[in-house]
């Protein structure tokens, strides 16, 4: 890892100033990503932007039908959370199935979006349940937040501040992981809701996106069979030392099955 | 260069770091406390785990500039007075090591799976929550053992 200043803020003003008088900065949350990627190197950033210290971007609350969690919630916290568990059991449980223990206490809701790995776990659910990520600047909707491999509609600048969570009638996430990793090699998540029915799919290509194809069906059938007929096409599916294109076509299918029965 | 300060195992330290030392190079180097072990350096084994703020994390990613104010414990601070603690005691009764290199990690990640889930731990708790921690020796079912075993002492 090559040497880096490192700032401590406590607000996100103070992050917001940070930044701009850096000459390559980089905003780190939980660091489980960012710190590994410059140790290989991958990143070397002449400033770090420690958010670990603003208090104000963690925490879980409810008002009505929305739960709002803050950028810097952790993992573990999501998880635990009587009031995820309440509103969305199948968020939590996400939360609690990302890396391992030390590791969810570590890396965070906002850092996990922010970096958009292709397989992680958060998007597909974000988008699924038609998330609003909030920032220091405007807030936007998960159907654009994501806009391709490591990238979102951040700007350089901006910070998760929250992001809003709608309670579905019934939403899961079902994911066939990577079992040294545990990211997902495909993850899907549906959720219902009174108006339609959403489907986020991570893994299976270079950025989380919605499974259009499956919601048509699912909107007029929500039943693991009407996932049969859907055609999942070939040509965008990732193919790698751990997964055909074919055979991730198929995991998202298997995946969006079982996501539904659990829904049921 | 930025100082850091912080509570390890119940005594307060201070030394300068770089901004990139790692929270684990920062133990061993720096403090000589060279229990805590470095394993894979990719947040993968749970050799370095270690307790920040009473939270179980991986000490090779986290910044030691990160731990700025924090309390720490690592394996040395788990024996009072010449005595093991009793997860240290359910490890050598069960025979939970064979090498040793994973068990000051499998330890720490121990007393944070008690701190969460009790005294009364069931084999697939164990095992899920040991996902984090490599064992390249035991097959890990000794590992298991000593864990409910400790929980349990714990809890007597």
């Amino acid at each position: 890892m090559y040497e880096f200043s490192y700032h401590k803020v406590a607000s996100v003003a103070d992050a917001v100033a940070a930044m701009s008088a850096a000459d390559d900065g980089k905003y780190v949350a939980g660091g489980q990503t960012m710190l590994p990627t410059m140790k290989h190197r991958l990143a070397s950033p002449s400033d770090i932007i420690d958010l670990g210290g603003i208090a104000e971007l963690s925490g879980i609350t409810v008002a009505g039908d929305t739960l709002t969690i803050g950028a810097m919630t952790t993992h573990a916290a999501v998880a635990a959370s009587a009031e995820v568990q309440a509103m969305i059991p199948s968020l939590a449980q996400l939360a609690g199935n990302i890396g391992d223990p030390a590791v969810r206490n570590r890396g965070t809701i906002g850092g996990s979006i922010a970096n958009n790995d292709p397989a992680a776990d958060y998007p597909a659910a974000v988008i699924a349940l038609g998330a609003t990520v909030h920032t220091n600047k405007r807030e936007i909707a998960a159907d654009d937040f994501f806009t391709g491999m490591f990238e979102t509609a951040l700007a350089e600048d901006e910070i998760i501040t929250s992001i809003d969570f709608p309670k579905p009638l019934a939403a899961a996430y079902m994911k066939f992981e990577n079992p040294a990793s545990r990211y997902a090699i495909v993850g899907v998540c549906v959720a219902k809701t009174a108006s339609e029915v959403r489907v986020g799919v991570t893994g299976a290509t270079t950025c989380a996106h919605r499974g259009q194809r499956l919601e048509a069906v699912l909107n007029s059938d929500f039943s693991s069979a009407a996932c049969d007929a859907v055609e999942i096409p070939l040509e965008r599916m990732n193919s790698d030392i751990h997964a055909s294109a074919e055979y991730r076509a198929h995991l998202v299918k298997v995946m969006a099955k079982r996501a539904v029965d659990a829904c049921a | 260069m930025p100082t850091v300060t912080m509570n390890v195992n119940g005594n307060s330290v201070s030394a300068e770091v770089e901004s990139r030392t790692l929270l684990v190079q920062f133990l061993r180097e720096s403090l000589r406390l060279t229990g805590t072990h470095i394993g894979c350096d990719t947040s993968q084994c749970g050799a370095c785990v270690v307790h920040v703020d009473g939270k179980s994390i991986k000490s090779c990613t986290m910044l030691a500039v990160m731990a700025d104010g924090c309390d720490v414990a690592t394996i040395e601070g788990l024996a009072s007075e010449g005595k093991m603690h009793s997860m240290q005691q359910a490890f050598m009764d069960n025979h939970g090591l064979q090498c040793g290199f994973c068990t000051p990690g499998m330890v720490m990640s121990a007393l944070d799976i008690v701190k969460r889930n009790g005294h009364k731990l069931d084999e697939a708790t164990v095992r899920k929550e040991l996902e984090g921690n490599i064992c390249r020796c035991t097959g890990y079912h000794n590992i298991v053992k000593s864990i409910q075993a400790g929980a349990k002492a714990m809890g007597d």
